[in-house]
């Protein structure tokens, strides 16, 4: 019978069926941050429980840390910095902290570790771990009761979903990139498209995507709602793992990660790529996007009261009109960074829209990158240089920092910004606060023009 | 035991009521599980000087009182944090009725003994308008026949078995898992030396 890729991975790892019809996953690694974990090992205590293989977890500082300075900028950050370091101690696992060459956003640090090769099943306390499925393993996001399961057991309850196949065929046209395919297929399932369900993607405009690309747009398919994302894992993926500080220690090769011919999928989308035009998000889910050419939706007479009533307040708290063109919508700030997009494919993208450019006059601009390593590299190309000249902010730690602003990157009341993150919730980058979703080199576009910008005409001017 | 939640219900339309609405990020500075409750939709509750917010249903009466919401599509998306379902535990809320939540929420609020019944868009859109109603009286939702009496209606509503089963008996599935430790150490045993995760320090 031919199955497809995420059948492959839950049965590999099942481990047993349960008698009241879920069944015990076996999970290979698993990745903790300061935030979602305390309450988890404070679990473990009450119960006199200790982590049963220590040595498959991995912790890392990046949610609340600051990223101006190594130290930590209030009281309350440092203790949730501090408790986890001690609780890895204590069991014995293996932790990336502040000041280690490590240390970043988790879900850029794995793959940049060799730590996610395909075949492999990762859980994290945090929904962004879909991203680990553009290698071909399954990685899902879990609560707080779930990382405390994890750590006693290596083994989750687990409910087989649902699948789904996103095809996307055809070629990208120019300034087209994985992030705005991702958003293209979030506008199209819809925010909650894909509650319960596995998506896999396919066609040929995903296999011609880089691995970083293939993150991205694996990492953003939980806004779909999407349980677990996963790609093929094809030459590129394996080479991708291979090199890296951990990769000579794993391999999972018992059979072909990928989806056989002729799978079946309980859903199926096609999007046409060359029908993608570079998107931004005008509202405040992730699927309310148009092209940057576009204009904001306006009601229309189809819409159900419940559907304008929506609109109507995404437009108020983002402060727009209905039908303006968006082009015309100026910003306060703008950022790079984010699982999303900070790694350095996603640096160099937007440094080559910068190179030689400047920063509009009152417009705030950061970038963090997404790991200490990615900033070391990036440094050491130059790409530092490029940001800091057209007037960005080059911070010198990493972490997510203005994706949540959980630490002390927190956008105004009212403050709009062109931002390469994921998430454009009300409140998420500081309460009213309105986040433009884009691809990195948009948010450079934006960034220099003082308002959202199409990037295709800056590639023209440059020639 | 047939299990039943029972109480007033408040109807909360929005869609993709996200994490961050549920509970802003500013109360997850925390070590603990405790003290959330305020925290709970604070940003719907409270204005920026502290104040409830006059005209957000649950600042008013009756559904002041509610302990079930009534919610729109793909509540509870965004961020894994279980500091949401806490919170809306610690709120007092033994319920959420909707067409469909997301995942890891999902799975939280089971860990948490938070009801979440899913129904259809046409019975959600009834039992809004019931929970509208200051007069509407009390909701009564069946975990075991899987059915909600609300006024003069009782409706289906889904849920699978296992989850089901976890609302009903409660209990602690990292407690209940470790029986299977021999089962778990026997799979660990069928793995190559390649296939196990040893992290660098
Ligand atoms: S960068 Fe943003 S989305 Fe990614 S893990 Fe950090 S907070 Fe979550």
């Amino acid at each position: 019978m031919s199955r497809t890729l995420y059948d492959k991975l839950v049965d590999a790892h099942k481990v047993c069926d349960l008698p009241d019809g879920d069944m015990l996953i076996y999970v290979d690694f698993h990745i903790m941050n300061e935030y979602t974990s305390p309450q988890a090992f404070s679990g473990l205590d009450q119960k006199g429980l200790n982590v049963w293989r220590p040595e498959a977890h991995l912790a890392v500082i990046d949610h609340v840390n600051a990223t101006r300075q190594r130290d930590p900028h209030d009281d309350a950050s440092k203790l949730l910095i501090e408790n986890l370091e001690a609780n890895c101690s204590k069991h014995g696992i293996a932790f990336y902290g502040l000041g280690d060459q490590r240390q970043g956003i988790e879900h850029v640090v794995v793959p940049e570790q060799g730590l996610v090769v395909p075949g492999m099943l990762i859980a994290c306390g945090d929904s962004h771990t879909t991203t680990y499925g553009a290698y071909g393993a399954l990685g899902f996001g879990i609560g707080t009761s779930e990382v405390e399961h994890v750590l006693a057991t290596q083994t989750l309850r687990y409910k087989r979903l649902k699948t789904m196949q996103v095809v996307v065929d055809g070629d990208l046209g120019p300034g087209v990139t994985a992030k705005d395919i991702i958003m293209k297929v979030v506008q199209v399932v819809g925010a909650g498209g894909a509650n319960g369900y596995a998506v896999e993607f396919a066609g040929s405009a995903i296999k011609t995507q880089g691995m970083a690309g293939r993150m991205t747009i694996c990492n953003m398919a939980v806004e779909l709602g999407a349980r677990a994302a996963l790609m093929d894992a094809d030459d590129a993926a394996y080479r991708m793992a291979a090199g890296r500080a951990h990769s000579d220690l794993l391999h999972f090769d018992t059979e072909e990660w990928s989806a056989d011919p002729g799978a079946k999928y309980d859903k199926v989308f096609h999007i046409d790529a060359a029908q993608i035009a570079p998107l931004i998000s005008w509202g405040t889910s992730p699927d309310q996007s148009v092209p940057i050419d576009g204009t904001v939706p306006v009601v229309t007479r189809d819409m159900t009261p419940k559907a304008r009533a929506a609109l109507d307040r995404a437009l108020t708290y983002m402060g727009l009109v209905a039908g303006q063109s968006v082009q015309d919508i100026p910003i306060d700030s703008a950022f790079i960074g984010s699982c999303t997009n900070s790694r350095i494919e996603d640096l160099r993208a937007a440094a080559s829209v910068l190179k030689g450019r400047k920063v509009a006059e009152g417009v705030n601009a950061i970038v963090v990158p997404g790991s200490t390593f990615t900033r070391m590299q990036a440094e050491a190309e130059g790409l530092d240089q490029v940001f800091r000249e057209a007037g960005f902010d080059w911070r010198p730690e990493s972490g997510c920092s203005m994706c949540l602003a959980m630490n002390d990157d927190i956008a105004m009341d009212g403050e709009r910004l062109a931002s390469s993150t994921n998430r454009n919730f009300e409140g998420r980058q500081g309460r009213g606060a309105r986040t433009h979703l884009m691809s990195p080199a948009m948010v450079a576009a934006a960034a220099i023009s003082g308002h959202l910008a199409d990037v295709r005409t800056f590639r023209t001017e440059e020639g | 035991m047939p299990k039943t939640i029972k109480g007033h219900a408040a109807p909360l339309p929005l869609a993709n009521v996200d994490t961050d609405v549920i509970m802003p990020k500013r109360f997850l500075i925390t070590i603990t599980r405790e003290g959330l409750a305020d925290g709970t939709f604070a940003d719907l509750r409270f204005d920026d000087a502290g104040a409830p917010r006059p005209d957000f249903i649950l600042n008013q009466t009756p559904w002041n009182k509610a302990t079930i919401l009534i919610v729109g599509d793909n509540f509870g998306c965004g961020s894994s944090r279980e500091h949401a379902v806490w919170g809306m535990a610690q709120l007092g809320f033994t319920a959420a009725i909707g067409t469909g939540f997301a995942g890891i929420f999902y799975d939280n609020a089971r860990k948490n003994g938070l009801a979440l019944p899913i129904v259809t868009p046409e019975v959600r859109d009834q039992l809004m308008t019931l929970a509208a109603d200051p007069d509407g009286g009390e909701f009564c939702i069946n975990i075991e026949t899987r059915t909600i009496t609300a006024s003069n209606i009782t409706v289906p509503f889904q849920i699978d078995g296992a989850t089901q089963n976890a609302l009903i008996r409660g209990g602690d599935d990292t407690l209940d898992t470790l029986e299977y430790a021999e089962t778990i150490r026997a799979f660990e045993a069928g793995l190559t030396d390649k296939m196990r995760v040893r992290v660098i320090k």
